[in-house]
């Protein structure tokens, strides 16, 4: 069985994160997680290793920014995203391009 | 040295859903293009025919500057801000989705097709309180000229977002010409053709092509017919 990326989405919105998760599920090569704070982004890191930690709305600039330091501690390959747009528009474009192709066109 | 993209509408990808037809230049949804990703913060431009009376249901949005353009019939919006109106050809609709809003995005009219633009642009700033607006497109002041639509300025021309860019629509005769000075120095313009043609730099184009053009100072535009075009005046770095 092929083995499933690893997505961990933080986002304060419930609602929108569960739609960003139910997207990011439908493709069955990901397996998206969803966390509402920054402490449970930290818990569910420490259980498991993580590919990519998509940030979506919600968290303070600084909170961002400590959070991101702090995933990379724990997982220093992980791919972070800013999420944008919140909705299927940009998401899976954004994990294509973190998990293999960066030359993003002008 | 002006650098250069050439994206002619042929080549864009197209979402049909039977009752929504979306020409997508940039990769959005389903349609993946590395090559065609973004114009610096420009990140979507789509080209939707919705059918008479159907719509896009309840869906959010965060962290976007979210453009609509109706250019034939009308759309009724309603958000989660408590926002219910209705947009039309000849007026322009912004969304700063910010911390996360939800909406909904119908034709209004059961009898013919609403044809619009949706444009996203990424805000210079993430998790604003979201804001909705729209407003009527004014005529120019004397006929081919520019009208700018979109600016960072609140008190500006038009509607304002969260970015240091600006729209403006150009609506020119056959044979006309127009000068166009680019608004900041990190600041690329993407030309889209509504319909007729056009010449940007001696660069020719035809109806829903595109053009971008970056690391100058301006730029000129001449009609080969009448013609309609959107101009979006973005910076090329997030």
């Amino acid at each position: 069985m092929e083995t499933q990326t690893e997505i961990l989405v933080v986002g304060t919105n419930d609602q929108i994160l569960q739609t960003v998760l139910r997207l990011l599920n439908t493709n069955s090569s990901w397996k998206a997680t969803g966390a509402l704070t920054p402490e449970e982004v930290l818990s569910k890191c420490r259980e498991t290793a993580y590919q990519v930690f998509l940030i979506g709305a919600g968290l303070t600039d600084t909170e961002e920014a400590e959070l991101t330091a702090a995933v990379k501690q724990i997982h220093p390959a992980i791919h972070v995203i800013p999420h944008y747009g919140g909705g299927s528009g940009l998401l899976f474009a954004e994990i294509y391009l973190a998990l293999g192709t960066t030359n993003q066109a002008r | 040295m002006a650098q250069t993209v050439l994206h002619p509408a042929d080549s864009r990808g197209l979402a049909d859903h039977g009752w929504l037809k979306s020409y997508h230049t940039f990769s959005f949804s389903s349609y993946f293009n590395p090559e065609r990703v973004q114009f610096g913060t420009l990140r979507v431009l789509n080209d939707d025919t919705v059918d008479g009376g159907m719509g896009f249901g309840e869906h959010p949005h965060d962290n976007m500057e979210i453009i609509s353009i109706p250019l034939e019939g009308a759309l009724q919006h309603k958000d989660s801000m408590g926002n219910i109106a209705t947009i039309e050809a000849g007026e322009i609709q912004v969304m700063s989705a910010g911390t996360g809003m939800y909406h909904t995005e119908y034709n209004k009219n059961k009898g013919e097709p609403v044809k619009f633009l949706q444009i996203w642009v990424f805000p210079n700033k993430r998790n604003v309180e979201p804001r909705y607006d729209q407003v009527k497109i004014e005529s120019p002041a004397s006929p081919n000229q520019l009208v700018q639509i979109l600016s960072p300025d609140p008190e500006d021309a038009g509607v304002w977002i969260y970015q240091d860019a600006w729209f403006n629509l150009g609506k020119l005769e056959q044979g006309q010409k127009v000068d166009y000075t680019v608004h900041r120095k990190n600041n690329g313009a993407y030309i889209f053709v509504i319909e007729g043609k056009i010449e940007v730099n001696g660069q020719l184009l035809d109806t829903r092509d595109g053009y971008g053009i970056w690391d100058t100072e301006g730029f000129t535009i001449t009609t080969g017919t009448d013609a309609r075009f959107l101009i979006m005046d973005v910076p090329m770095e997030l």
